[in-house]
């Protein structure tokens, strides 16, 4: 602090006055309250029960161009399957408006002579028709379909029947999966400790960019720097507040989770504790840097949805994995606060306290922190200079 | 109608005067839309993975090198123990490890079904399982190669045709739906915030003494929330199509004619937020609480009917829900007018409600 004047140095007395009248105005606020106890359940519950990955039933339409009781049978079975939802249908020039609506995924069609093919041993092809403009979908029907008409025909054929996907009887080399920590591979696993991740974002840098912002729009800024505060007195005052308040939403987050989830948590309360604080760091100090730089409330809350919510959202490896993206996006992705915090979280929730993983990944967000600090010292001290 | 005139032209001032509201205005839209067509992809390429193989002969080579061969993985980790390959999941160096027993050559030779082990690393359970069944097609395909079986399963077949997309390429389906929703956070946020302003500052009182009626004062702080939508709409089919290449097959004038009823229904959602809210921070933390669960409830982030019933019920309220329909048909499946009329119908509806809504809110507070 060689700038500040003679006498502004740190003063604990001053200090905690500050800190108080912080607080006070942090618990005036509605908005906050809002924020900070409001929007974490809601998110989470939103997230949690909205977006599922695992895959459901598909609504097909099924046309049958024949009428045999093999085809019959086979309709059955597709009718009676787990991963389909059909519908009959006279022909495909018919469905072919409800495939563009959206209102069917694919057409499922077995064609004409497929009993005959039946009992000849040699069956025709069933055709599938799916609506490519959903890719995922399009992929899951084609292989679901696929895997029960060979479960089907094996059975009919007589064949020992293989109850995997679009396998055949006895295959000369088999796959055993383990999937370790979430064996029912259930998505809310890892979409919670997710929704966490975004939560902290929003308190550490949305909520704080916007309130910082507010001050230095009011012009209220300029009038606390004119007392002999000193820079450092004044900027920890300031997110004092809102690094507690990040972690109390942590915390009810984690506790909803478990009780409304049944998330497993399988690492310690201090592991946890120390990931959201060091992920706190650079979330606060991004907070306050935009809203040093842009002291305009609209800017500032614009710059945080793009800078801080959207990549911990969308290249955090939250929901998108990195290993997949062009190397570009892959290089964004590690100026990501986020992206060190989602495997920490995951790690401690489902697979327990493994330092190795953890260590590393609190000092590289700590490091962040200081780099944001810094960042926004520098911007405060330069715009009071003018 | 000059009185109107005179407002609207107020209004486009106020939003273009301020050169770092300018750029907020369009930058962030076109930000969004390369971040998100390239980032979000559920798709799974590149991952590393690691092989605990304990045979060494010359079949697990053989499955090793097929699995190295596949664009899907980037990097094969050879692991020499069990304690090896629990560090390497445990601290996500790898997604996945294979684990070759030492009997795998034997039992192949000798015409004896052989195990491959997979261990994946479950906190990633969906790239999980999108990686385990890459594995298990290759191993598949080296096992009847191997010993081709008379597959009872196999005989006939399935053809599978993908209407619309014939290779399922993803960002097929990306763009057209990012259209719907970045327009969406653009304009609930530049409608709620623009009267926030306004009434933060103080000027909005100066408004409502002015001789304008409430109703040119509403649309007023229409126009341009509707310029920046159609702009930033317009922006996107076009680069859709040049950068990324994605196919336009249907009609311009359905494209547009949605595109505007959807707006304003946006418009009077941020009308809504902002009647609600007297300062801008609040109006920011409406915007964003109502923009969350559109996108949720849209069906983009994950399909509707993996919804819980409850939930997709909600889902009918949505505006994004219908507009993506459209935007994607019009692209994709050169949707006709009456399949767009099917989407653009409950559209209306919602803009009545809403626009409606705002206005009857605007003029209770005031009183």
């Amino acid at each position: 602090m060689s700038s500040t004047a003679p006498g502004k140095t740190f003063d604990g007395r001053r200090f905690r006055a500050l800190v108080m009248k912080e607080f006070i105005q942090v618990a005036r606020d509605p908005s906050t309250f809002l924020i900070a106890f409001l929007l974490p359940p809601f998110l989470l519950f939103l997230l949690g029960y909205s977006v599922s990955l695992d895959a459901s039933r598909v609504r097909v339409a099924l046309v049958l161009e024949d009428t045999s009781v093999q085809a019959m049978s086979l309709a059955t079975t597709f009718a009676r399957s787990s991963y389909f939802d059909v519908t009959p249908a006279r022909n495909v020039a018919a469905v072919r408006d409800v495939l563009v609506s959206g209102k069917e995924r694919g057409i499922i069609v077995i064609p004409q002579g497929f009993g005959e093919g039946v009992k000849r041993g040699n069956p025709p092809p069933i055709q599938v028709i799916t609506d490519g403009s959903q890719p995922n979908t399009a992929n899951f029907l084609g292989a679901y379909a696929d895997g029960v008409r060979s479960g089907w025909l094996a059975e009919e054929m007589g064949g020992a029947s293989d109850p995997t996907i679009g396998g055949a009887s006895e295959p000369p080399i088999g796959v055993s999966n383990r999937f370790w920590f979430n064996p029912a591979l259930r998505s809310r696993y890892f979409l919670v400790p997710g929704s966490i991740a975004i939560v902290m974002t929003m308190i550490g840098t949305l909520l704080t960019a916007l309130v910082i912002a507010r001050e230095w729009e009011r012009g209220t800024m300029e009038a606390i720097m004119a007392t002999p505060i000193s820079m450092v007195e004044f900027v920890g005052s300031k997110v004092l507040p809102y690094f507690l308040l990040g972690l109390s939403s942590m915390a009810i987050c984690t506790i909803l989770a478990l009780i409304f989830f049944h998330v497993p948590f399988r690492g310690s309360v201090l592991a946890l504790l120390a990931i959201s604080a060091a992920f706190l760091m650079p979330a606060l100090g991004m907070g306050l840097f935009i809203s040093a730089a842009t002291k305009n409330q609209f800017v500032a809350s614009q710059i945080a949805l793009l800078s801080a919510f959207l990549p911990t959202f969308l290249l955090s490896g939250f929901l998108y994995e990195i290993a997949s993206m062009p190397w570009p996006i892959q290089a964004i992705t590690y100026i990501v606060p986020a992206r060190y915090l989602i495997p920490s979280l995951q790690t401690v929730f489902l697979a327990g306290d493994l330092w190795g993983l953890i260590l590393p990944n609190i000092a590289i967000m700590l490091g962040f922190g200081v780099g944001f600090f810094y960042l926004a010292f520098r911007v405060t001290k330069r715009t009071l200079d003018q | 109608m000059n009185r109107l005139r005179a407002m609207i032209v107020k209004e486009i001032w106020a939003a273009l005067r301020d050169p770092k509201a300018r750029v907020i205005l369009i930058a962030p839209a076109l930000m969004q839309l390369f971040i998100f067509s390239y980032a979000t992809t559920l798709d799974v390429t590149n991952v590393d993975i690691g092989v605990l193989d304990r045979s060494g002969g010359i079949h697990a080579r053989e499955l090793v090198a097929r699995i190295d061969g596949s664009p899907t993985f980037r990097t094969i980790r050879r692991l020499d123990s069990a304690e090896a390959l629990r560090t390497a999941i445990n601290d996500q160096q790898v997604i996945a490890a294979l684990v070759i027993d030492p009997d795998f050559d034997r039992r192949i030779d000798t015409r004896q079904p052989a195990t491959v082990g997979v261990v994946l690393d479950g906190r990633k359970s969906n790239a999980a399982q999108i990686v385990s069944g890459y594995i298990s097609r290759i191993v598949g395909e080296m096992g009847a190669e191997l010993a081709p079986p008379a597959m009872a399963g196999q005989a006939g077949g399935t053809v599978v045709t993908h209407w619309y997309n014939p290779a399922l390429n993803y960002i097929w389906f990306t763009l057209p739906s990012l259209i719907a929703l970045i327009t969406m956070i653009g304009a609930v946020a530049v409608t709620s915030q623009s009267i926030a302003r306004e009434r933060e500052l103080g000027t909005f009182d100066q408004l409502m003494v002015s001789p304008l009626r409430i109703h040119e004062i509403v649309i007023g702080k229409m126009v341009p929330p509707f310029l920046v939508s159609l702009f930033n709409g317009t922006m996107f089919l076009i680069l859709a199509q040049i950068m990324f290449g994605v196919p336009f097959s249907g009609s311009l004038v359905l494209f547009y004619i949605g595109l505007t009823v959807y707006t304003l229904t946006l418009i009077g959602v941020g009308l809504f937020v902002s009647a609600l809210c007297s300062t801008q921070q609040q109006a920011f933390l409406g915007s964003f609480v109502i923009s969350t669960p559109l996108i949720m409830l849209s069906g983009y982030a994950s399909p509707i009917e993996n919804m819980p019933g409850w939930m997709q019920v909600l889902t009918y309220a949505d505006p994004v829900r219908y507009f993506l329909v459209i935007v994607q048909g019009v692209f994709l499946k050169g949707m006709s007018a009456w399949a767009v009329f099917g989407q653009l119908w409950p559209l209306v509806i919602i803009a009545i409600v809403t626009l409606g809504g705002s206005a009857w809110l605007f003029r209770a507070r005031m009183e």
